[in-house]
């Protein structure tokens, strides 16, 4: 089987990308879900070691999407633990506020709030959440925008942006709160395949600088170089994981490797 | 090639010029204008010619009704007794005061001007996007204006001698019921709708019931029950002005409408902006009042301006329990023998009509103006 490539302009070192820490950052422990009757997660487990990226691959409706949603609250699982930088996930609206402020989220489409500028879109959270004085809330804003090279658009609305541009800022906005772990939600997804290589090259640069990540991604190439850990996951369950290399040179599982067949030419 | 042509006798090349053909015709300039709108087709031109004869039909006798014929001047109905095809404005400029300030006494009569003032200047610098202290605004025009508003209007303090709200009536009390009707109704159809979609039951069930039992009655039962039945279920000796009462019906009917106004917006927000403010940790409140309402809101500003229109011309209906706004007070008049004539009673309501319309049509204008202004810019 070939191996995806990754075409970003920063040369990664793999040793950059080690973990060393003993740190767990999330936790699932038997996480089960349903819509109705329908079983959308069933038995999930997984730990997430702090500073791991993992990818999470999978044919779609395979409830990937909704695992990394339920590690920030946005779904409810109805069994099992979820423990995210120590505080357990229930239905207490502030635990689950607490969770937030230290999980960033970046979404398939953006979800930036187009009646405020780049800039208030950045600052906002810091403002509101954090209570951070505007001054502060707005440099620190600027830092982002200039690490994913966008502080030139701080002005505009995200209309007049390009989606590329626009997903650099919801990279940036959630990084403004200085999260401990970045969940990324099929970010490249939507995006002109021309766009798909700027928006890689900031994760990269965020993975190299050691931020816990969980990505929800088809980018196969981002997977191989970038992460310790890929999840094929198939029917709401974990089939496989496995080290990068491994994983694609010898899946274990029929679906894994029919998968890989059909996203790898 | 000679040969060819010899044998074929035929040419491929033109050698006499093309009759020059007419340019098109034209398209910009009134007569092209004209042509292109109203006489595009033999059944356009007709409808355009029947549509003049109409118009001319109805506007003719108007204009010589309200100005031709009108009888402009004169201090009692020997004026326009005589003048059954004209308008008689000399009746409403006789009784404008009337008009404006119902029976609000002479001698206080600066008092509502005081309150037009104020009024002007809470709504204009509102209304004009650019104008700054947007914040301060608010409180003026939500809080100190209406209750300097009250105190100014109702005196019986600070020197000002009382003045009953059994007196007020005119345009000043049409102004009065639709502003608190619709400084009310904003904030309280927020609430309502907000309620409607909330999670808790409690909230729900009592949000649908306000909306669905106000929204499914007219306004006149609604008025009539705060009217009549609502000081019956008060102790004895507990008393609640009829005026407060009615402010109280207008506003929880205009509350009932705006909340579903609101709703409509609010489920036009997309998810993601619900998510995307989730995500980085607003709680509901900030993420309603930062995110999802400024959003909401603007989706449906014609929705909220056409409720204010319904609601201005709503006000009209409190004569029902004997409140005198604009309409009442001009039509008590027409059974004043000074000027009860043939010609009163249709002069009276044009006038009336014609201040409806003023407010009515300013409104919606400034609706489309904020529209225009909003979608520019930021569309996403």
């Amino acid at each position: 089987m070939t191996l995806p490539e990754l075409a970003t302009e920063t040369p990664l070192d793999r040793s950059q990308l080690k973990v060393s820490s003993s740190e767990v950052a999330v936790d699932m422990v038997g996480v089960n879900k349903w819509y109705g009757d329908f079983h959308v997660l069933k038995d999930i487990n997984l730990r997430v070691m702090r500073g791991e990226r993992i990818v999470i691959a999978g044919p779609s409706g395979s409830g990937k999407s909704t695992m990394i949603r339920c590690i920030n609250g946005l779904e409810e699982h109805q069994k099992g633990r979820i423990v995210v930088d120590d505080i357990e996930l229930t239905d207490d609206l502030k635990r689950i506020d607490e969770v937030r402020r230290e999980v960033g989220m970046v979404f398939q489409h953006f979800n930036l709030f187009p009646h405020l500028t780049i800039l208030e879109n950045c600052t906002l959270a810091p403002i509101w959440v954090r209570k951070m004085p505007k001054k502060e809330a707005e440099d620190v804003a600027m830092q982002y925008l200039e690490r994913v090279k966008i502080p030139e658009q701080a002005n505009k609305y995200p209309g007049q942006l390009s989606g590329g541009q626009q997903q650099r800022v919801a990279i940036a906005r959630a990084l403004c709160m200085n999260p401990r772990i970045m969940l990324f939600d099929e970010p490249t997804s939507a995006l002109d395949p021309e766009m798909i290589k700027e928006v890689l090259d900031v994760m990269v640069n965020l993975a190299a600088s050691g931020m816990t990540m969980i990505c929800v991604t088809h980018e196969m190439g981002f997977a191989r170089q970038v992460a310790n850990r890929v999840i094929f996951m198939d029917a709401g369950q974990i089939i496989e994981q496995n080290e990068p290399e491994e994983f694609f040179l010898h899946p274990q599982h029929e679906r894994t490797k029919l998968f890989l067949s059909q996203i790898l030419h | 090639m000679s040969d060819i042509q010899s044998q074929t006798d035929v040419f491929f090349i033109r050698r006499q010029m093309a009759e020059t053909l007419p340019p098109p015709r034209r398209t910009s300039g009134p007569i092209g204008w004209a042509r292109a709108n109203l006489f595009g087709s033999a059944a356009d031109a007709l409808l355009t010619i029947i549509g003049i004869v109409i118009a001319v039909a109805v506007l003719v006798p108007l204009v010589e009704w309200a100005f031709v014929n009108a009888t402009w001047t004169g201090d009692n109905r020997e004026a326009c007794a005589a003048n059954t095809i004209g308008a008689c404005w000399a009746f409403v400029r006789a009784n404008l005061g009337q008009f404006i300030y119902g029976r609000y006494p002479d001698p206080e009569r600066w008092r509502v001007n005081v309150f037009f003032v104020l009024m002007a200047a809470g709504i204009i610098p509102l209304a004009i996007p650019s104008a700054p202290f947007k914040g301060l605004n608010l409180l003026y025009v939500f809080i100190i204006f209406p209750v300097v508003s009250g105190f100014l209007l109702l005196g019986g303090a600070l020197g000002l001698p009382e003045v009953e709200t059994a007196l007020w009536g005119g345009l000043f009390l049409t102004l009065v019921v639709s502003y608190v009707g619709m400084a009310l109704s904003l904030p309280f159809g927020i609430l309502l709708a907000l309620g409607r979609r909330s999670d808790m039951p409690a909230v729900h069930y009592v949000s649908v019931f306000i909306i669905e039992v106000c929204r499914g009655v007219p306004l006149i039962t609604v008025l009539f029950m705060a009217g009549i039945l609502l000081p019956l279920f008060f102790p004895t000796g507990v008393n609640f002005d009829k005026l407060l009462r009615a402010l109280f019906g207008v506003s929880l009917f205009a509350s009932a409408y705006m909340a579903e106004v609101i709703r409509g917006g609010l489920q036009a927000v997309p998810k993601g902006q619900y998510e995307g403010a989730k995500a980085l940790g607003l709680g509901y409140w900030q993420m309603t009042r930062l995110i999802i309402l400024p959003q909401a809101i603007k989706i449906v500003i014609p929705g909220i301006v056409n409720t204010f229109i319904g609601l201005f011309k709503d006000t009209s209906l409190v004569y029902i329990i004997s409140i005198f706004e604009l309409l009442s007070t001009v039509r008590n008049s027409f059974s004043n023998p000074d000027w009860a004539t043939s010609t009163t009673p249709a002069s009276g309501l044009a006038f009336a009509a014609i201040v409806f319309w003023i407010f009515c049509f300013g409104m919606s204008q400034y609706s489309r103006f904020i529209e225009r202004r909003l979608n520019t810019g930021h569309r996403r």
